[in-house]
């Protein structure tokens, strides 16, 4: 194993990283505001990967050939899909399911993700799908005498650092952002406070959508997208958000980083748990901190 | 009618179905095991926390047989049954005294991450466990009996149909115990367990063990039926599977599972007969279905509809 | 002089700047009937969730009834002989009054049964009786959770009762109960106790209710004991009068 191939690891750990970040991210939040945790998101990135996927197919076959028109149409087929299914989602199911227990409402977005999972294949069919123009548009670049794409350790990670500021600031400066934070803290007060709960309950879980969507679109031009994507990203994307806690925002970085990192180093120093390493990786940190990495202390019950 | 009695009459018409139509006998048996399997997850969830890696318990005991097969080719199928069933039960009471320290999702979610390590290993070492392709079991003898496939088969329905009814029967007396009803008791109140001087610790990891026992046992009849293992028996698909039965079929009586699992296997057969492509779709439309009319599953309703009925008819 | 029952030396705890217990010397003798007063926050709760394991103390030591319990668990305090009923009556609020009492009885026994059911592993005459002295016979199947808020706290201590304890730990028995109802189930209460000669230890904010049933006072303010002894002294000290019952100096 040589200096090489350990950047190389790097490079792919930090872009994956990414995207998990991405996925992860929308998940968690949705966890931490809303209390539900939603195996549709899984849905929702292979949904957003088709469209995006389908979108600059479209749009390469009629000539709109520009590498940044492409780029604006992955992103814009994913803040789409993102944005309708997160109402969908919300207006039919969240509201009618929103006083069940935790397990049942989990088991209702498995409902439905398995039902996407049918709907995804008669829309796209099963063979695999690939959209790589993208990736060999925008060129390498040398670091260290070895040859990274820039899709991959520049502009992934930038969109999602991006989104991790974009959020915060969301968060912490408007006034929507502290509503939510407030809402995440005690439902009950907040309303009595006159926070529209269910405005800014639609809002996150739009946006979490948004942000799942996205995962998948950027991931279209370095993967290709077969029926069991959105499974395997959800499985993943769980992983993260339970390693750091659930409802942490930078702990979802700093975790999807180092699971991110771990199985591409996995790939080139350990084939054989390579798919393993999340899982250990979580099963670890858990067994050390049994409510994630990141996560306060809890008030007094009692 | 009682439940016991319907139960008990139930698997007579399996078995008649199976002397009248014996192309259905395997079917039968994996359906059994599927029951068999929910029925194991529905322990824990009594206590409210629902596992989402209980497959793996059923592979671990499936590779055991194949395993033990490989290595003892004259190995009697009883003794595979009851060795790779320990097995099983013993990897449960081991993940079982780690994994009752967590709670909620957390407690799913170690499951699920400790099923896919499992799913993950098996599928990699290639040499130890075949890989992706598994292993294959060949028909070993029964108590001693060498036996052509209809009639092994036979023997298994036999098994499997025991075997349900005697779970059956274990779940409703433990779930009515002492230990059973603190189990129920860690789902609304776990301090007040402690405070009564019970370690809820304890109480979850007896369930857990009785959950993966039965699991495991499934899991082996399995290996036998189908005379192939493969890592996805663990996988974490299979596993909401058994969720997902569970949850269609109710945990309030033993024969919920069963029941879930024979619509399961109903729907699954007329959905790939006459609607192939979107089985899946037909699934969780059936689950959305249960869990917003009839939460409690199809034995819950039907309790809840006795009940009624029976209020209803008093003066 | 006979052993105290509950003996706290020095016990500290401090939540952030807030300090929850200074350096607190406690003890409860044998058949002594205890009522703790002291405004909110002023670590009345929070020295009890020390005693019975839930919190730990940064200093200090606790021995109940000859054993050392400083840094046990709840599960292990309360199986030497501490019963405890909550501010929020923490029960199993979706079984059934009589399933919550038979687990209180079957929690007492060495074993919990595996195969024999719930009831069946009780003695049913001890439950009915429990049942009939909290006045809760015909409510027996009703749903915990969905019991009026006195018959809660009713429940909450016929759990704690269950264990057949040494001391008996109530954390504001009363609060949450009807005016009316208040006194008749303090009345329920202390009989229970009487005859099964507890000792008692509660925590209170109504005057007359500490007045009519405690053998001695203790009063809390700001983490530390201000005031303990006789009833009607403390509730005379001019610190309780002006702090504590919020009534202007005399």
């Amino acid at each position: 194993m040589n200096f090489d191939t350990l950047l190389l690891g790097l490079a792919d750990g930090i872009s994956y990283a990414g995207l998990l970040f991405l996925v992860s991210l929308g998940l968690t939040l949705i966890f931490g505001v809303l209390g539900v945790l939603n195996i549709t998101h899984g849905s929702l990135y292979a949904l957003g990967g088709y469209t995006a996927a389908s979108l600059t197919t479209f749009a390469m076959r009629h000539a709109f050939d520009a590498t940044p028109v492409l780029f604006i149409a992955l992103v814009l087929a994913a803040l789409l899909v993102g944005l309708l299914m997160g109402l969908l989602l919300d207006l039919l199911l969240l509201r009618y399911f929103q006083k069940r227990d935790p397990v049942i409402q989990l088991l209702v977005t498995f409902a439905v993700f398995v039902i996407l999972e049918d709907v995804q294949k008669l829309i796209w069919g099963t063979s695999p799908y690939a959209a790589g123009e993208i990736v060999s548009r925008l060129g390498t670049v040398e670091l260290f005498d070895v040859t990274y794409t820039v899709y991959q350790i520049g502009v992934i990670p930038s969109i999602a650092l991006a989104s991790y500021i974009g959020l915060n600031f969301f968060l912490k400066k408007t006034l929507w952002g502290k509503q939510t934070v407030a809402l995440t803290h005690h439902r009950e007060v907040a309303t009595a406070m006159g926070v529209n709960v269910k405005r800014i309950g639609a809002l996150v879980f739009i946006l979490g959508a948004m942000l799942g969507a996205l995962g998948g679109a950027l991931a279209v031009p370095v993967s290709s997208l077969t029926p069991g994507m959105g499974a395997e990203m959800i499985v993943l994307s769980f992983t993260v958000v339970a390693t750091a806690g659930l409802g942490q925002i930078t702990g979802a970085l700093i975790t999807s980083l180092m699971i991110g990192l771990a199985r591409s180093m996995a790939v080139y120093l350990l084939p054989e748990v390579d798919v393993a390493m999340p899982y250990i990786i979580m099963l670890l940190v858990l067994l050390l901190r049994p409510n994630g990495l990141f996560t306060v202390a809890q008030s007094r019950r009692i | 009618m009682k439940l016991g009695m319907f139960s008990a009459l139930s698997v007579l018409v399996l078995l008649v179905l199976g002397i009248v139509f014996p192309w259905t006998k395997t079917m039968l048996i994996i359906g059994l095991c599927y029951g068999l399997s929910a029925l194991g997850v529905a322990i824990p969830a009594r206590s409210g926390q629902v596992s989402f890696g209980h497959a793996m318990f059923a592979c671990v005991s499936a590779y055991a047989v194949a395993f033990l097969a490989r290595a003892f080719p004259s190995m009697d199928g009883v003794v595979l049954l009851v060795l790779a069933t320990l097995t099983g039960t013993l990897f449960a009471s081991v993940f079982g005294s780690f994994v009752v320290r967590y709670r909620g999702i957390f407690f799913g979610m170690l499951n699920l991450a400790i099923s896919m390590v499992i799913v993950a290993l098996l599928g990699k070492l290639y040499e130890l466990s075949g890989g992706t392709d598994g292993i294959r079991v060949q028909r070993p003898s029964w108590g001693g009996l060498v036996t052509e496939r209809a009639e092994f088969e036979t023997i298994l329905l036999w098994v499997s149909c025991c075997v349900a009814l005697l779970a059956g029967w274990f779940y409703q007396r433990f779930t009515q115990s002492a230990t059973g009803e603190a189990l129920r008791g860690l789902k609304s109140n776990e301090t007040r367990l402690e405070y009564l001087g019970i370690s809820a610790h304890y109480v979850l990891w007896v369930g857990y063990v009785g959950s993966g026992f039965f699991v495991s046992l499934a899991g082996a009849i399995f290996a036998l039926a189908q005379g192939l293992v493969t890592p996805d028996m663990g996988s974490w698909t299979r596993s909401g599977e058994l969720v997902f039965i569970m949850i269609l079929g109710g945990s309030s009586h033993a024969l919920g599972p069963f029941v879930g699992a024979a619509v399961f296997q109903a729907v699954k057969l007329f959905a790939s007969a006459y609607m192939a492509g979107v089985w899946q779709m037909l699934l969780g439309l059936t689950l959305l279905t249960v869990i917003a009319l009839a939460p409690e599953g199809i034995m819950g309703a039907w309790q809840a509809y006795r009940c009624r009925s029976s209020k209803g008819a008093q003066p | 002089m006979s052993q105290a029952l509950l003996q706290a030396s020095d016990i500290c705890l401090a939540f952030g700047g807030v300090v929850a217990a200074d350096h607190i010397d406690f003890a409860l003798q044998e058949g002594e009937r205890l009522a703790v007063i002291g405004q909110n926050g002023a670590g009345k709760t929070t020295f009890i969730n020390i005693c019975t394991g839930y919190l730990q103390p940064t200093t200090g030591r606790i021995v109940f009834n000859g054993h050392d319990i400083t840094g046990k668990t709840p599960r292990s305090i309360v199986k030497l002989g501490i019963g405890r009923s909550f501010q929020l009556p923490q029960l199993f609020t979706e079984q059934s009054v009589q399933q919550c009492l038979e687990i209180a009885a079957a929690a007492r026994g060495a074993r919990l049964s595996w195969l024999t059911s719930l009831s069946d592993s009780v003695n049913h005459k001890e439950i009915l009786e429990t049942l009939e002295l909290i006045g809760l016979r015909e409510a027996a199947n009703e749903v915990a959770g969905e019991l009026p808020e006195g018959h809660k706290k009713l429940l909450d201590v016929a759990m704690a009762l269950m264990l057949r304890p040494k001391l008996i730990i109530m954390d504001e028995p009363t609060s949450g109960v009807s005016s009316q109802d208040k006194h008749g189930l303090m009345a329920l209460v202390m009989q229970a106790l009487d005859e099964k000669k507890v000792t008692c230890w509660f925590v209170e904010h109504d005057v007359d209710i500490v007045s009519r049933y405690a053998t001695r006072v203790a009063a809390w303010i700001d983490g530390k004991i201000a005031a303990d002894g006789d009833p009607k002294q403390v509730l005379q000290h001019p610190q309780v009068r002006e702090q504590i019952l919020g009534l202007t100096p005399c």
